[in-house]
């Protein structure tokens, strides 16, 4: 029997008469990944119109991106913001999601759903009401109000990750642990931490994404010396193509590629012991 | 056999010294809801000895047991380890060793460091702890096992890595909750006797629980049964089961026909006329009367009830063959039927024989069971 | 069970019940106090400014309450094309990623676990990358010179370069692409979830592979897809990025609105009333799906 006729599912069916969900499949892979992918031989082009593929390959656009004093700053900036954010989201959300994870009160169930609203509540909303109370307190612009703000994104996320991850995890231990004479403070750092480890590294890559790639808070509260690389971006991208964007767009599709190559690969080592 | 006589055995084959502790149990509630999980429990395990707690499911054992561990909070009541009140004191505090069913071992850790831990948290450090942690592999027969990881076990290594951890910083007492669940019957069996060892060995008092009625009877010194959150019946294995407590616990226990009686006014208990018993000053006016079915004997087809036998009467339904034993049913009325269980080894085939046949089974006066109260529901 | 009394314990004696209730009231505030940094985050960032726009958009211009803001809507004609265009980008994506997700999401889940794990990647790489380098790509793919023209050309599709971008058109492609993934993942969870042996019972009982699907897969997997078309629905409504760009200022949703109003006229009142109703909206969708779908909180993902 060839592999054609083998049958690909319970059903009986055969991988042959299966061809055309394997074609659509892959095409639709295709629509998902290449798009992607497509800017990062666009921006080694030499041409002032992007073109692919590129007629003479030439580093010009990475040159304009390194060489410019505005790039460089907001670069720094959604890093130094991206970094804070994953600082201030992860505990917080270790913290959180331990609390809601052990508590047997009557008002975990509410807590919870105040804590994941930010996933709830449509972006621009967070941003003009940001916008507005900062306004009034004088924390437009600055480091900290879009630290905070980014915070209130990641946190939600940060929670069900880090959520899941206990949910995989036998709390038992925790209690012999505490039986052997162990704090409940102690049982969490020495026996669940390191349990729930790859929970926690994930929360906080994707705590330093979700920051890195924000976009309409950025536009709102963050500006002057402190504008991120999101925000220029975007006004770039509104005026003209400017083919710098696609040599910052190639740094940052290889920079999320390898955060979530990582989590996969932690993962999987996760799920092996 | 007396227990405080085993006890004082125990106690003087203790190797270190470890002081074992008897633990005083007083009024202990836990209710979840309108549900009492414990309800008013007084419970004294002696110092040293192995007691059970056996029940059926969602009878309040693990809730009973967490709460000496310190992980469930009652409602109200007083747990003491020796002379000290323990109910306010926090699990870490409470020097109880544990064992849990799933054995909740550390994965990031080996064994040596999972059986090294609690030693680490009281600060035993360098040579001293690979010392103990070396003993302790000897003791549960894993020696150079240490540095293995937790995934490199069998089930059983695993029981053991989990008691040695348990065991290896002297605790007062030690609590185990169905640790043998998840092993096969063969291993299982073997566990027990291996467990038992190591108590005397040890001498702690240990705090066990099972559902498993044949593993309480095997392995404990006594037996708390408990039901509905209630103490029904403390008592050792032989009492437990040659003197049930009530219609409950003599169903619990091993395998038993109930058979209802009937009380004059003199206080004397029949069965179908033929006297069996005395209420004596009991005035409840239901009794039942417990037959075990390996206590009941064929006897002769002339055999009748006299003081030192009662017989009855009936017809032989149905023998099942069931290895080292066989057992038989006998109807005495159309709806009653009796167990009886004999040996397969030539000697003891049943008088009786075949189906339909009419047969006369026997029950010695000393091996009558009688408790007041109804069937159990 | 044994069952309460009317007196409550049996004994009655009550030992420590008093220090017992304050340890345990003790220890039950000390573990939730844990969620209080993080609670408060979100009372600052969104709790506090919500109630502040919502409290504008009841302002009117003599500073008293008015819901004039709220009578605006009524009247434009403007605002019922925002809201027209709103409800409607926001299906068609959803239709759009139901049509392509489904088919991949079946595929993956019939994979073995190892495979499945390789071509997930192909969903969880744009999942991952900033949706604003997506909106660029299209937007480079979709120009009047760009590759899908000149490729279509090249082959015959079309003659003259045609308007793929700054329109209707191109915001749907951008807009299905980014919000293909948060289809896809719960779907394929659900998927997975759905018995082998389920599918063989059929089989056995002469089901062909058609009927069998039909009957049986196709209602097992709809939970999963109902949550993902939530998801995306709900996250549709209040997009901003993608139409702003790909649009080129034709397709106008409403947090593009809320934006322009800012800009232009700087009227807080409008814009608070107009997000107050995008929020209602949200909130609204979600809460007769969970009551209809009992969903659990598959809410996964980042705009
Ligand atoms: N956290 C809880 N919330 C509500 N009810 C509970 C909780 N824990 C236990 N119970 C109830 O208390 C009773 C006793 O439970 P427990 O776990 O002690 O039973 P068990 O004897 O250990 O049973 P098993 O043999 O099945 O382990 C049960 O009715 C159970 O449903
Ligand atoms: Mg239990």
């Amino acid at each position: 029997m060839t592999w054609w006729s083998r049958p690909a599912a319970d059903t009986q069916i055969t991988h042959g008469s299966r061809l055309w969900l394997y074609v659509l499949s892959a095409i639709i892979m295709l629509l998902l990944v290449a798009p992607t992918l497509i800017v990062v031989p666009m921006s080694f082009s030499d041409s002032q119109y992007l073109e692919f593929p590129p007629s003479i390959w030439s580093l010009r656009w990475y040159e304009e991106y390194l060489g410019s004093a505005k790039w460089m700053r907001a670069t720094a900036t959604s890093f130094q913001v991206g970094f804070l954010t994953m600082l201030v989201a992860t505990p917080l959300g270790i913290m959180a999601a331990y609390a809601l994870f052990v508590s047997r009160h009557r008002a975990t169930r509410a807590i919870f759903l105040l804590l994941i609203t930010p996933m709830i509540v449509p972006v621009i909303l967070i941003a003009i009401g940001t916008f507005y109370a900062y306004g009034r307190v004088g924390m437009n612009n600055t480091i900290a109000g879009l630290v905070l703000a980014h915070s209130a994104l990641a946190l939600p996320i940060a929670i069900i990750v880090i959520t899941a991850g206990l949910r995989s995890y036998d709390l038992s231990q925790e209690q012999v642990a505490r039986s052997l004479g162990a704090t409940r403070t102690k049982a969490f750092f020495l026996i669940t931490l390191p349990q729930i480890r790859f929970s926690v590294i994930t929360a906080a890559l994707l705590s330093f994404l979700t920051s890195f790639d924000e976009v309409i808070i950025a536009i709102f509260v963050s500006g002057g010396a402190n504008a991120t690389l999101t925000k220029h971006m975007f006004a770039a991208l509104r005026d003209y193509i400017d083919p710098t964007i696609a040599a910052i767009s190639t740094i940052m599709v290889i920079l999320s590629s390898a955060l979530l190559l990582l989590t996969q690969f932690l993962g999987s080592k996760g799920r092996g012991n | 056999m007396d227990s405080r006589l085993k006890l004082s055995f125990a106690v003087t084959d203790a190797p270190q010294g470890t002081t074992a502790l008897p633990i005083e149990i007083r009024d202990l509630t836990k209710r979840y809801g309108s549900v009492y999980a414990l309800n008013s429990v007084d419970l004294d395990v002696h110092s040293g000895e192995f007691l059970t707690l056996l029940g059926p499911s969602g009878s309040g054992k693990t809730t009973l047991l967490m709460a000496i561990a310190g992980f469930n909070r009652p409602d109200s009541g007083s747990i003491r380890f020796g002379e000290d009140e323990v109910i306010l004191t926090p699990p870490h505090k409470r020097e109880v060793g544990m064992v849990f069913q799933s054995y909740a071992l550390f994965p990031h850790m080996n064994v040596a460091e999972n059986i090294g831990f609690p030693l680490k948290l009281r600060g035993i450090s360098g040579a001293e702890r690979a010392t103990r942690v070396e003993e302790a592999l000897e003791t549960i027969q894993l020696s150079g096992f240490g540095a293995r990881n937790i995934d490199q076990l069998s089930g059983g290594q695993r029981q053991r890595v989990a008691l040695a951890r348990a065991f290896v910083f002297g605790p007062r007492i030690l609590l185990m909750d169905e640790p043998l669940s998840a092993l096969d019957k063969k291993l299982r069996e073997r566990m027990q006797i291996e467990l038992k060892h190591l108590h005397r060995k040890l001498g702690v008092t240990t705090v066990y629980v099972t559902h498993d009625q044949r593993e309480a009877l095997t392995m404990s010194d006594r037996i708390a049964v408990i039901n509905d959150g209630e103490l029904v019946q403390l008592d050792t294995p032989e009492v437990i089961y040659n003197s049930p407590a009530n219609a409950f616990v003599a169903d619990f226990i091993g395998e038993s026909t109930m058979l209802p009686l009937t009380r004059d006014d003199a206080g004397a208990l029949s069965f179908r006329g033929q006297k069996v018993g005395d209420a004596g000053t009991d005035q409840s006016k239901d009794w039942t009367l417990v037959v075990r079915p390996e206590r009941l004997f064929f006897a002769g087809a002339g055999a009748e009830t006299d003081d030192q036998t009662i017989v009855l009467k009936g017809v032989m339904r149905e023998a099942v063959f069931q290895g080292e034993s066989e057992m038989a049913l006998v109807a005495i009325d159309d709806d009653t039927e009796v167990a009886v269980r004999f040996g397969t080894g030539g000697r003891a085939s049943p008088a009786g024989g075949n189906t339909g046949d009419q047969v006369s089974i026997g029950l010695d006066r000393t091996d009558v069971i009688i408790i007041p109260g109804g069937q159990a529901a | 069970m044994a069952r309460a009394d009317a007196d409550g314990s049996r004994s009655g004696r009550h030992l420590h019940e008093a220090a017992l209730k304050r340890q345990h009231a003790r220890e039950q505030w000390s573990i939730l106090s844990l969620v209080v940094p993080a609670t408060i985050v979100i009372v600052l960032i969104i709790l506090i400014p919500l109630s502040w726009l919502f409290y504008l958009s009841f302002l009117g211009d003599n500073g008293g309450f008015s819901l004039e803001n709220y009578h605006k809507m009524t009247q434009y004609k403007s605002y019922y094309r925002i809201f027209v265009t709103t409800f409607q980008v926001s299906i068609l994506t959803t239709l759009a990623c139901i049509a392509l997700g489904y088919p991949l999401a079946f595929f993956l889940a019939q994979l073995p676990p190892r495979w499945a794990g390789v071509f997930m990647l192909a969903v969880l790489l744009p999942f991952w990358t900033s949706l604003l380098v997506r909106t660029y790509a299209w937007l480079v793919l979709l120009q009047k010179r760009g590759i899908l023209n000149e490729f279509a050309m090249q082959v015959g599709l079309w003659e003259t370069p045609i308007k793929l971008v700054h329109n209707m058109t191109g915001t749907l492609i951008g807009m299905a692409h980014i919000m293909l993934p948060f289809l896809i993942l719960p779907l394929y969870n659900a998927m997975r979830k759905i018995d082998k042996d389920m599918m063989h019972a059929a089989a056995n009982l002469g089901a062909n592979p058609i009927n069998a699907f039909w009957r049986v897969y196709f209602p097992l997997s709809l939970p999963g897809m109902v949550a993902g078309s939530l998801i995306v629905f709900v996250l549709c409504l209040g997009f901003y990025v993608t139409p702003a760009v790909l649009g080129g200022g034709r397709v106008i949703m409403v947090s593009n609105q809320i934006t322009a109003i800012l800009e232009n006229q700087f009227d807080w009142g409008a814009a608070s009333a107009l997000g107050v109703v995008l929020l209602v909206a949200t909130t609204f969708t979600l809460y007769v799906a969970a009551r209809l779908f009992r969903f659990d909180a598959a809410l996964f993902g980042r705009d």
